[in-house]
C-alpha cells in the first residue's frame, strides 16, 4: 500500500488532487482512499490531504503517518512547515517550485528521492490561474508510476467540464517537465 | 449489474437514497453530513429522483416533516448528525412510536461542548432507548448496501419501525474510495413500492399520534419492545436476501480471525477496519487475538455476543463514547451486561478512544490488545479508561 | 353508535403505532350530563351576531334556519360564557332541575 500527503493552501485544491488520484486509481481496478485534513480551513491556511493505494481493499482509516510520498503544491510551504515529516527514506518528495531538485534536497535536507517542477509556471501558462492541484498530478504519476498518466484523463474531464483539456495539458507537461534527484 | 464507482461516501449515500427512490427528503444540513443532503436537493432539482425536497428551517422540523410525510403514506428520509439529532431529539421517540418506517443516517460526530464537529458517537448513544433499529456501517460498501437494506427491513410489515444507519464523520463521509453501487433495476427488484400499513387520507379515517392513559401505557411499551426485538428475523432474512442477490455477507456480529482467539478486540464503526491491521500484525507475532465488529446496535445482539466470546479470556471493547460518571463506554456496558449471567465470562475492560475525532492509529489499537493480555491475568484494573489521555 | 371497548386488554392487541381507526368516538360522551346550569335564548333580544357560537369552548351552539342560536344540551356544559359575552343579553343562564 502506497500512503500520499499533499500539502497545500486552503483554496488550492488539494483535495480535488487526491480526489482526482483516487478515482483514478479505482478506473484501473486498484483500491484507494482519498481524504482532506479533516475539518474546515480558510482559504491561504496550510492544508494537507491524503492518499492510500492498494491493489486491493484498504481497511485502515486512521491518519497517514509515515507516507511514502509527499507532495507540495505550493513553495511557499516548503520551510514554513516540516514537508518531510514521518516520510520514509524509501520514499519521494515532489515540489512544486523553481529550484533544482537537488536545492530542494539541500534545504530540506532529505536523504531520499526529491522530484521537483515549476507547476506555478505551467499552471499560469495553461490555466491562467495558478492553481497547480492538477499539473503536481502529472507530476506524482511520473515520480511514483503509481497509476498510468492515460487513467488520470477521465476522472479530470468529468470533473472539469470546458476547462479540462487546459488542466489535462498542464498535468502532461508537469509529467514530462518533471526533474528528479535520486536518494542517497 | 452492479457498478464499481469511487465516490466521496457521503456523495455515494445520497445517490443510493436516491435509488431506493423515496417520496419525500425532508432535511437540514449539518457538518459533516452536509453532502447527504445537499446532493440529494441537486438530484433531485435535476430531475433525477421525482421527490418533494422540503427546505426545512431546522432538524426539529426534517424528522416532523418526515413524520406528516410517512403518516400520509410516503416514504420518507432525513438524515442529521450530532446537535442536529439533539434538535429532533424530540420528535425521534414518537417516530418510533407511530411505527412510521422513515429511514435516517447519522453521520456521527460528538455532541457538543466544547463545539466540535469531527467523529465519535456520543450523538448515536445519546438515542439508545428509543425504540429505532440502529445499524453501524464501517466503509463505503457498507453505507451502499445497508442504505438500501434499511428501507427494506424499516417497511417490512412485521417491523414498521424506522431506522437509522449511523457512518462516522469525516472518517468515513469525506473519504473517496470505491464502491460497488446496484443498477436501479436491481433495487427496484429489492426493495418493492412502499404500501403503508395506514395513510392519512380523508378516504381512509385513521388518527396518528394518539394519547395513552397510564392503564395502557405499559402494554404499549411491552408491545413496542417486542416488535423491536422481533424486527431481527427480518433483519437476518434482509440479509440473507442481499447475500443471495449481491454476495455480500451481512451478520450481526462480524469475526475477523477469532478462530483460536483468547483474547478479543470489540469495536463498532469504522475503527474496526483499522483494527483489522492491528490483529493481523499481532497474529503476525504470535498473539491469539482477534477482532469483533459490531454492526447491530439495536436490537441489540445478545446471542451473537455470547456464541462469539465463549472461549475467550479476555475482551477490549472500544468505544468512541463515555457516560460520564458512569459505567464507560455504552458498547461496554451493554456487552457486560450480556454476558453477567454466563457461566464462564471473560474479563472485560471498557477503552474510549478517538472523542472528538481524535486520530487512532493501528499502534493504539495494539497497545490496548496487549493490555486485554495483560488483565487477562490480573483483572481491570480500573472502571473505564479513556484511552491515550494526556497527564493521566 | 357501537361502544367499543374502553382498551385492549393485552399487549398483544395494541393497535400498531396506537392508532385510532374509528372516528368521531368524542361524539359518544354527553358532556353535558353533569350541567349545574343551562343557557335559555330570548330570541326576540338576538341579532344574530354569533359571538355566543364563537365564545362557546364546547363548540356546540349553532345556527339553525332562522339564524338564531340554539345550544346542543347532550354537551352544553353550562359553563355561562355564551352568556356572558351576549351583550344585548339575549341569553339568561337557569339552574337545571
Amino acid at each position: 500500500m502506497i500512503e500520499i500527503r499533499w500539502h497545500g493552501r486552503g483554496g488550492q485544491g488539494a483535495v480535488t488532487s487526491v480526489e482526482m488520484l483516487a478515482l483514478a486509481a479505482i478506473e484501473e481496478g486498484q483500491y484507494a482512499q482519498g481524504f482532506p485534513s479533516f475539518g474546515p480551513e480558510r482559504r491561504g491556511a496550510p492544508v494537507a490531504a491524503f492518499n492510500r493505494v492498494d491493489n486491493k481493499h484498504i481497511n485502515v482509516r486512521s491518519g497517514v503517518y509515515d507516507p511514502d510520498v509527499v507532495v507540495v503544491l505550493d513553495p511557499s510551504l516548503v520551510g514554513l512547515i516540516n514537508v518531510t515529516e514521518g516520510l520514509k527514506q524509501s520514499g519521494v518528495l515532489v515540489v512544486n517550485t523553481s529550484k533544482s531538485p537537488e536545492e530542494i534536497k539541500e534545504e530540506v535536507q532529505f536523504d531520499g528521492a526529491v522530484a521537483a517542477v515549476d507547476a506555478s509556471r505551467i499552471a499560469w501558462d495553461e490555466l491562467g490561474v495558478p492553481i497547480t492541484n492538477t499539473t503536481m498530478l502529472g507530476a506524482v504519476i511520473k515520480a511514483t508510476g503509481l497509476i498510468k498518466l492515460q487513467s488520470a484523463k477521465s476522472p479530470l474531464e468529468h470533473r472539469f467540464g470546458r476547462v479540462a483539456q487546459k488542466n489535462i495539458k498542464a498535468m502532461e507537461r508537469a509529467y514530462n517537465e518533471l526533474k528528479i534527484a535520486t536518494a542517497n | 449489474m452492479s457498478e464499481r464507482v469511487g465516490m466521496e461516501i457521503a456523495l455515494a449515500a445520497a445517490e443510493t437514497v436516491a435509488l431506493c427512490r423515496p417520496d419525500v427528503i425532508a432535511a437540514y444540513p449539518i457538518t459533516p453530513n452536509t453532502h447527504i443532503p445537499e446532493h440529494l436537493s441537486d438530484i433531485v432539482a435535476e430531475g433525477r429522483l421525482d421527490a418533494d425536497f422540503i427546505c426545512v428551517e431546522s432538524e426539529h422540523s426534517a424528522l416532523s416533516a418526515c413524520c406528516g410525510a410517512s403518516g400520509a403514506g410516503a416514504r420518507a428520509f432525513t438524515a442529521t448528525s450530532s446537535q442536529g439529532l439533539l434538535y429532533m431529539a424530540e420528535v425521534v421517540p414518537i417516530v418510533s412510536a407511530m411505527r412510521l418506517p422513515i429511514v435516517m443516517i447519522i453521520g456521527n460526530r460528538a455532541l457538543s461542548g466544547p463545539i466540535n464537529i469531527w467523529n465519535d458517537h456520543s450523538d448515536i448513544m445519546s438515542q439508545r432507548d428509543v425504540g429505532w433499529i440502529s445499524m453501524f456501517a464501517a466503509n463505503g460498501q457498507e453505507v451502499v448496501d445497508m442504505t438500501v437494506q434499511s428501507f427494506k427491513i424499516a417497511e417490512h410489515r412485521d417491523v414498521m419501525l424506522p431506522v437509522n444507519l449511523n457512518l462516522d464523520g469525516f472518517q468515513l463521509t469525506h473519504v473517496v474510495e470505491p464502491m460497488l453501487f446496484p443498477s436501479q433495476e436491481e433495487v427496484d427488484a429489492f426493495l418493492p413500492e412502499y404500501e403503508p400499513y395506514a395513510a392519512v387520507h380523508p378516504d381512509n379515517i385513521v388518527s396518528m399520534g394518539t394519547l395513552a392513559l397510564p392503564e395502557i401505557f405499559n402494554e404499549v411499551m411491552k408491545a413496542k419492545d417486542e416488535v423491536l426485538k422481533d424486527s431481527k428475523k427480518v433483519i437476518l432474512e434482509v440479509w440473507k436476501e442481499w447475500e443471495e442477490k449481491f454476495g455480500r455477507t451481512y451478520k450481526p456480529v462480524e469475526s475477523y480471525k477469532t478462530e483460536g482467539a483468547e483474547i478479543l478486540l470489540l469495536a463498532i464503526g469504522s475503527m474496526a477496519e483499522t483494527a483489522e491491521v492491528a490483529i493481523d500484525e499481532l497474529r503476525d507475532r504470535g498473539m491469539p487475538v482477534g477482532l469483533l465488529k459490531l454492526r447491530l446496535w439495536r436490537p441489540f445482539p445478545f446471542e451473537e455476543i455470547r456464541n462469539a466470546v465463549k472461549d475467550v479470556k479476555a475482551i477490549a471493547v472500544l468505544d468512541r463514547a463515555v457516560s460520564f460518571g458512569g459505567p464507560g463506554g455504552p458498547v461496554f456496558s451493554e456487552v457486560r451486561s450480556a454476558l453477567y449471567d454466563e457461566k464462564v465470562r471473560p474479563t472485560i475492560i471498557s477503552e474510549i478512544i478517538g472523542l472528538g475525532g481524535r486520530d487512532v492509529p493501528v499502534g493504539d489499537f495494539i497497545k490496548i490488545a496487549e493490555k486485554a493480555a495483560r488483565v487477562a491475568k490480573t483483572g481491570p484494573e480500573e472502571e473505564y479508561e479513556i484511552f491515550g489521555v494526556r497527564g493521566s | 353508535m357501537e361502544k367499543a371497548k374502553k382498551w385492549p386488554e393485552d399487549w398483544q392487541e395494541i393497535i400498531p403505532g396506537c392508532m385510532v381507526f374509528r372516528p368521531g368516538s368524542a361524539r359518544e360522551y354527553h358532556t353535558g350530563s353533569w350541567r349545574a346550569q343551562r343557557p335559555v335564548y330570548d330570541n326576540s333580544k338576538c341579532i344574530k351576531c354569533g359571538m355566543c357560537y364563537i365564545f362557546c369552548p364546547e363548540g356546540c351552539i349553532s345556527q339553525d334556519a332562522d339564524g338564531y342560536f340554539i345550544a346542543d344540551l347532550d354537551y352544553c356544559k353550562g359553563c355561562g360564557i355564551c352568556a356572558h359575552e351576549c351583550w344585548p343579553g339575549a341569553i339568561t343562564m337557569v339552574e337545571e332541575g
